[in-house]
């Protein structure tokens, strides 16, 4: 404590006005987004087309939020839409109750669902915010199918299918390093995601979290670097 | 006072009334009406981008360059939001405050001397709007009625919380304006004309002329420290504590009308620092290079310059400093700025009539100021410690 302390509040602010911005122009500029980051759902289908969706109706059981309405069919002898007995014959996710909490992906059992890294979708009807089959699945180069009212960027499809998932061990390490799933259309079978055994040396990824970048750009004498 | 004395420092009033002279008159009041315009919009940028760089924010950048127009569009948005009218409230007053609070804040920067003096048409002109003999009094009756339209526009929202923010409001600058008023004494005092030109010219011959540096500081703090209490400006921003009073006496208004509060705050803030300019500064004087452009510039420039810098400093201090307490503003107020600024008033007095006067009446004020913080600390002692009071009064604090 000395006489000076009150000022030093002023020293303070006015060093602030040379360091740097750590604010990124959003809607120009994007921040890359986390490989699992949850976005929009897409239903997926098989290599040969089929899709995935077998109308359980698991992920609307698990879901917290109450927002997804599925009815199951028999699939059509002459015409089957996936390769079981029954498939999604209606699949509705309301995306105004929906909170991305992914329960719908790690219920599915055939990878049918997945989330991809798309947020921005802002409609300006209620009903747009129901998503139906025909604006869910995938289109048939495997790409999800782009509604007019979002707003997708560079790799914002990148890593939706249920390789993610399908892929990871999930702690077991005899699971490590074995594709456990189907191949998807428009992607194939991709090499498995790596496990959790051999850790990855810390500054192997590119997408730290904000605040690390944010901190890497303070001065240490501030207490800024942390990384 | 008559109309003709208080425009005596102007053509108009010294019977040469042609149609030239009442030109320049309506000209220099409509270009300082423009330029305060201007320079209140820019103000609001100013600060809010200076307060974000002091924040490691980016600020406004979107309407515009550097997002200058930022202000521009805020106005815009504002002329297009409904007016509402509180039903509880007093109609006729609730339209009038605003006005009340805006109207003043212009009118006191018409006694700031801008610049030198102008040669136009064969006529001679000093740039400011007026300099009416009563010169710096014009100011103080100025925020005087500034008071009312604080305290109206908290009364006739016929609401609680504006209430209250407007009777905070209307203590805190009762109280400031007589800190300010005394400061303000020491400058005349020592200049011997309450006219803004006379306290100008007065300083204009050297650095050491100007009134910071003659007064010896203490008369430009107080009335730094009154003058922002004055303008509810941080850390004297009790008025608005958006934190307890929702946003203080404009709570109940919107569009317009609130945007002449704002416009209001922010004139009110670039015209006291050109009066604190002009009373302790030396307005426009500084070092002029004479050419026949450059040495009626100069002084604008150099004006302009110096406002900056304390524009600069309210804005620093609202990054710098949190809100005081109500009672701490009071303290400060009353046991703090009035005594100093009428002791140090007294001292300078005391050096107009002699060298031994003044170190009298220094020593006096001294021991004088020393015993009544020795009661003030007692009385805080006190007043902290119900049992030893015999007033109740310890229970608010």
């Amino acid at each position: 404590m000395g006489m000076l302390d009150p000022l030093k509040g002023f020293k303070l602010t006015f060093k602030q006005i040379f360091e740097p911005r750590v604010t990124s122009p959003y809607p120009v500029r994007k921040r890359p987004k986390p490989a699992r980051f949850h976005g929009r759902h897409v239903l997926n289908r098989y290599e040969d087309g089929m899709e995935k969706c077998i109308g359980c109706e698991l992920c609307a059981g698990v879901c917290p939020a109450d927002c997804i309405y599925v009815r199951g069919a028999d699939n059509p002898a002459d015409a089957p839409v996936s390769p079981g007995e029954r498939y999604g014959f209606v699949y509705e996710i309301n995306y105004l109750r929906c909170i991305h909490c992914d329960l719908c992906v790690e219920a599915c059992p055939t990878g049918a669902i997945t989330e991809s890294k798309m947020f921005e979708f802002s409609f300006t009807d209620r009903n747009d915010a129901i998503y139906t089959k025909a604006e869910l699945v995938v289109d048939d180069d495997g790409e999800p199918r782009h509604q007019p009212w979002e707003d997708w960027r560079e790799g914002d499809d990148a890593l939706t299918s249920g390789w993610m998932r399908a892929t990871s061990p999930s702690g077991m390490a005899a699971a490590e390093g074995r594709a456990q799933w189907s191949a998807d259309l428009g992607y194939g079978r991709r090499a498995p995601e790596k496990g959790q055994s051999d850790l990855p040396e810390a500054d192997a990824t590119e997408d730290l979290s904000v605040r690390k970048v944010a901190a890497s750009k303070i001065p240490r004498r501030l207490g800024g670097r942390v990384r | 006072m008559t109309p003709a004395l208080l425009v005596s420092g102007d053509p108009v009033a010294l019977g040469r009334a042609t149609i030239v002279v009442v030109a320049i008159v309506v000209v220099k009041a409509l270009l300082a009406f423009g330029m305060l315009m201007t320079a209140v919009a820019l103000m609001i940028w100013f600060e809010r981008k200076l307060i974000s760089d002091m924040q490691n924010r980016v600020g406004p950048n979107r309407a515009g360059p550097f997002g200058l127009l930022q202000t521009m569009a805020d106005g815009i948005k504002l002329m297009f939001k409904e007016d509402l009218l509180p039903e509880g409230a007093d109609r006729a007053t609730f339209r009038l405050a605003p006005f009340l609070s805006t109207v003043p804040a212009f009118l006191s920067f018409a006694i700031v001397p801008v610049g030198g003096v102008v040669h136009l048409f064969g006529y001679t002109t000093e740039l400011q709007v007026a300099d009416p003999p009563i010169g710096i009094l014009f100011l103080l009756a100025m925020s005087g009625v500034a008071v009312y339209g604080l305290m109206l526009a908290g009364w006739s929202s016929g609401s609680k919380y504006p209430l209250l923010g407007s009777v905070r409001a209307s203590a805190q600058m009762v109280s400031y304006e007589a800190a300010m008023g005394l400061s303000v004494a020491a400058v005349v005092l020592v200049t011997g004309s309450l006219s803004t030109r006379a306290i100008v010219q007065a300083q204009a011959a050297h650095i050491w002329d100007w009134n910071l540096v003659r007064l010896a500081v203490i008369p430009f703090v107080i009335f730094l420290a009154a003058a922002t209490a004055e303008l509810n400006r941080p850390p004297f921003d009790l008025v608005e504590g958006d934190s307890e009073l929702v946003g203080g006496f404009n709570t109940e208004y919107s569009s317009m009308r609130f945007g002449l509060f704002y416009l209001a705050e922010f004139m009110s803030t670039i015209t006291m620092s050109a009066v604190i300019v002009t009373l302790f500064l030396g307005g426009p004087d500084g070092p002029v290079i004479h050419l026949p452009l450059l040495n009626w510039l100069m002084p604008i420039g150099w004006f302009f310059l110096k406002t900056l810098a304390f524009l600069f400093f309210y804005v620093w201090l609202r990054a710098a400093l949190p809100r005081l307490r109500y009672d701490q503003l009071m303290d400060l107020g009353w046991k703090v700025l009035i005594p100093a600024a009428l002791g140090w008033l007294i001292v300078i007095a005391g050096f107009r009539v002699g060298r031994v006067t003044g170190l009298v009446t220094f020593a006096v004020a001294i021991v004088v100021g020393a015993g009544m913080a020795r009661a003030f600390a007692v009385g805080q002692v006190r007043n902290r410690d119900p049992a030893t009071s015999s007033s109740t009064s310890g229970d608010f604090r």
